[in-house]
């Protein structure tokens, strides 16, 4: 039981982790492809639509990507976590239901004019199916982040005598308290990724002295867009989002910060620091006295629950992991803000392309957007843990009654070497792309 | 209401057999029959703006499936685990075979991907056809060992096979000789399938050849589903008793036969279109043929302990189902519209309007 409950979640945790790679780049890549698009229409100048049809190559491969990996998460529900989905499917199966009916008919009916119909449709009709699709991008992140909140907070439903969870408010769904904070942080920070990837490919450009015209084009959009959002990412959303876990799920917060004692007098914010699960304190720590407390209560001398407030069996499953996972987020925004503001400034004085430092700095950031997406989606799910609907039905009630540890091991490892393929076979075809370069319309 | 959900489900998978199927069929004439390429471009160009809209009818069944049925979602995915994953890493395979293949020009490369396009979509046409066999069939609800259940009543799980691949057996595989024969006939269907969309879509040098394939193909379907009818009663001793409560059911086995009819004047037809008319009512109607044979069951139970799973007794709430249907109903209007713009924008032959040269 214990090993299939573990395989169960690797499966999940695996295949959810390589999946939102690609999602996140396709929601906010869309929107700066449907940016360039715009722009053309506005100056008619050839290089946005040409920085538009580069990035879309890169945004037709990556959709795919995300379409083939996304389906085994819709059938996980089911095969992996049977319990759940019976007891709480006719709650979040309306999200879901939703999400395949209002975002996937329309992305995938418009993709294939997108990427292919520009002759045949025309430069407005055109821009209009990219819009759409970005639409449709945006719809489905929505109504997956709607599923997320219920499970996180649920609402609008009550348990019948069988356990089941049984819907009675169905609008309720989309005015979680949850949902919007975490929806548009969600939404900021799959923008931040894009923002580098099109900052760092530019910047790429640039230093290596092939196509600088798109380079210098690529730096500033994504550097413009990359300043905005990593700013909004972290004030106000994700103030927002941590007042959420403070109200809603204070036990997380405890965990998530490293607090084990209440401490009278404020609390410190911890910058650096590993959490000692076993003797309940943090080892080579560097905090800050008193932030915490104000960050989260405006009041340098507010209360902070510590841990030790807590019955140990509602504790988060892994407080190591979803400390560091919170830390790694934090610190990685700290960072990008910092990183953009010193790049925007350049560009302000039109020194930027010839800054090489902050160029080279700019490349080697790519990775980065991509591991504070998934170490900020860490912390919201390792936060919720041990619960899969949080306070009301734990994630070990949840897993399919008559699947075996043995056959979920057989579909993790086939998972990883299928994935293991697709990561290769994506990052070749990508640096082709890249290597190969935008294309300059024939005049 | 559980009855309109159960109609809106088979209706969407309805769709999604007659839509992925050509997809299907097309690969597997690909993998079969497409020697030149120029053939196999036609191909690929003939499904390469649809399938992944045609795919979301699958997705978008199984959001349904989990919304207004939650007890029939969990039981059968997790009851059925093992092939559903195949068919998952099968669906992936295809799609990154499509989209994969043009990335590169270089003949080995081409071929690879080829040969994965055209396999899987053979595999799942196989599947589709098993999985459907499964449901007629049923499973042994619940996990009666010597009549007691060992687990839930509504649970079950199935390995692959079992020693002796037969359908009534104590303890029943995923694929017997039964579910195979349906597999089978799957596989025949949208291969005809594929080769009329195909001949309705492009220009290609191969529909004539294509033609004949169908005629031939033909003979080979009539002559399975006949077999099928004839042992049909292993698994259900009385699979007319619905058809005989319900006389207007007929309409389904009658489009059926009238699909399998016309499709013999393949070499006839004055349109392109008239083949994928035929074998879209074949398909429909064997499709609906089967599961009305069934219903109001849509999992049955092989042992007496266990009651079998019928759409009252795997569904939602009644407020859920109510309210999923103001949204349905605007989605399914935004649907039709996309559907139309879609089909529209790429009418005629693929060939003409050059789709796919970029």
């Amino acid at each position: 039981m214990e090993d299939m409950l573990f395989y169960d979640r690797m499966q999940f945790a695996f295949t959810i982790t390589f999946h939102y790679l690609f999602p996140q780049l396709t929601m906010g890549l869309s929107l700066m492809i449907v940016y360039f698009k715009w722009k053309f229409l506005r100056t008619k100048l050839d290089i946005y639509n040409d920085a538009a049809k580069f990035w879309m190559k890169i945004f037709a491969l990556n959709f795919a990507m995300g379409v083939v990996t996304g389906i085994p998460m819709e059938f996980q529900f089911g095969t992996n976590w049977a319990k759940f989905s019976e007891l709480t499917g006719g709650i979040i199966g309306q999200t879901l239901a939703m999400e395949g009916m209002f975002s996937f008919f329309l992305e995938s009916s418009f993709l294939g004019m997108f990427l292919f119909g520009e002759k045949l449709l025309g430069q407005k009709l055109h821009f209009l199916t990219g819009f759409l699709v970005f639409l449709g991008s945006w719809a489905s992140g929505f109504l997956i982040i709607a599923t997320h909140s219920w499970m996180q907070h649920p609402v609008g439903f009550e348990i019948v005598e069988n356990g089941k969870f049984v819907l009675n408010n169905f609008s309720a769904l989309f005015s979680n308290p949850w949902l919007w904070p975490s929806y548009i942080h969600n939404q900021l920070a799959s923008l931040i990724t894009a923002a580098f990837v099109v900052a760092a490919i530019g910047a790429f450009y640039i230093l290596n002295n092939k196509h600088s015209e798109f380079g210098k084009l690529f730096v500033k959009t994504g550097v413009l867009f990359g300043l905005a959002a990593s700013v909004l990412v972290a004030f106000p959303t994700g103030d927002w989002a941590a007042k959420n876990v403070v109200e809603h799920q204070p036990v997380t917060f405890a965990a998530m910060e490293g607090i084990f004692e209440t401490v009278d007098g404020g609390s410190e914010i911890v910058l650096i620091g590993q959490p000692d699960t076993e003797n309940k304190k943090l080892d080579n720590k560097i905090a800050v006295p008193n932030v915490l407390s104000f960050l989260t209560y405006q009041r340098w001398d507010a209360q902070i629950k510590g841990l030790n407030e807590f019955d140990e069996k509602d504790y988060p499953t892994n407080i190591p992991g979803l400390y560091y996972a919170y830390h790694i987020m934090v610190g990685l925004g700290t960072v990008f803000i910092a990183l953009m503001f010193v790049a925007a400034l350049q560009l302000w004085r039109k020194k930027l392309y010839k800054t090489k430092w902050i160029l080279w700095a700019l490349v080697f950031a790519l990775p980065f957007p991509y591991i504070a997406n998934t170490t900020g989606w860490y912390t919201a799910e390792l936060g919720r843990q041990p619960w899969l609907v949080y306070n009301l039905m734990r994630t070990a009630d949840g897993a399919s009654p008559t699947v075996s540890a043995g056959n979920t091991l057989f579909t993790l490892l086939g998972f990883v070497g299928l994935y293991l393929l697709l990561g290769m076979l994506f990052l070749i075809l990508v640096g082709k792309i890249i290597n190969k370069g935008p294309e300059t319309a024939k005049v | 209401m559980e009855l309109f959900w159960y109609i809106v489900l088979m209706g969407m998978l309805g769709m999604y057999v007659v839509l992925d199927g050509y997809d299907f069929g097309a690969g597997i004439v690909h993998l079969f029959f497409a020697k030149k390429e120029k053939d196999k471009k036609a191909i690929t160009s003939a499904i390469g703006p649809f399938w992944d809209a045609n795919e979301v009818w699958l997705i978008a069944s199984g959001g349904v499936l989990f919304f207004a049925f939650p007890t029939l979602y969990a039981s059968s995915f997790s009851g059925f685990y093992l092939p559903l994953m195949m068919i998952l890493w099968l669906l992936i395979f295809r799609a990154i075979g499509l989209e994969l293949r043009g990335q590169v020009h270089n003949s080995l490369w081409e071929s690879v991907w080829d040969k994965a396009f055209g396999i899987s979509s053979l595999l799942l046409a196989l599947f589709f056809g098993v999985a459907l066999g499964n449901v007629v069939r049923g499973v042994n609800l619940g996990i009666v060992e010597n009549g007691v259940s060992t687990h839930e009543a509504h649970y079950f799980f199935l390995p692959l096979w079992n020693a002796t691949f037969s359908p009534t057996a104590e303890h029943l595989g995923i694929i017997d000789w039964f579910t195979l024969l349906l597999g089978v006939i799957g596989v025949v269907t949208l291969t005809i399938h594929g080769a009329n969309w195909i001949i309705f879509k492009t220009n290609a040098d191969l529909n004539e050849k294509l033609k004949k394939v169908i005629f031939r193909l033909n003979f080979v379907l009539l002559a399975l589903v006949v077999v099928s009818l004839l042992v049909w009663h292993v698994i259900e001793p009385k699979p007319f008793h619905n058809f005989i409560e319900t006389p207007w059911l007929w309409v389904f086995p009658v489009i059926t036969f009238a699909g399998l009819s016309g499709l013999f004047n393949v070499k006839r037809f004055k349109k392109d279109g008239q083949g994928f008319l035929f074998s879209t009512l074949f398909l429909l109607g064997g499709f609906a043929t089967t599961v009305a044979s069934i219903f109001p069951n849509v999992l049955p139970s092989t042992n007496d302990v266990n009651p079998s799973l019928t759409i009252y007794n795997v569904a939602a709430d009644s407020y859920g189902l109510t309210v999923g249907l103001n949204w349905f109903v605007i989605a399914l209007i935004l649907v039709i519209i996309y559907f139309v713009i879609q089909y529209r924008v790429f009418k005629g032959k693929m060939d003409d309007i050059g789709y796919g040269d970029h």
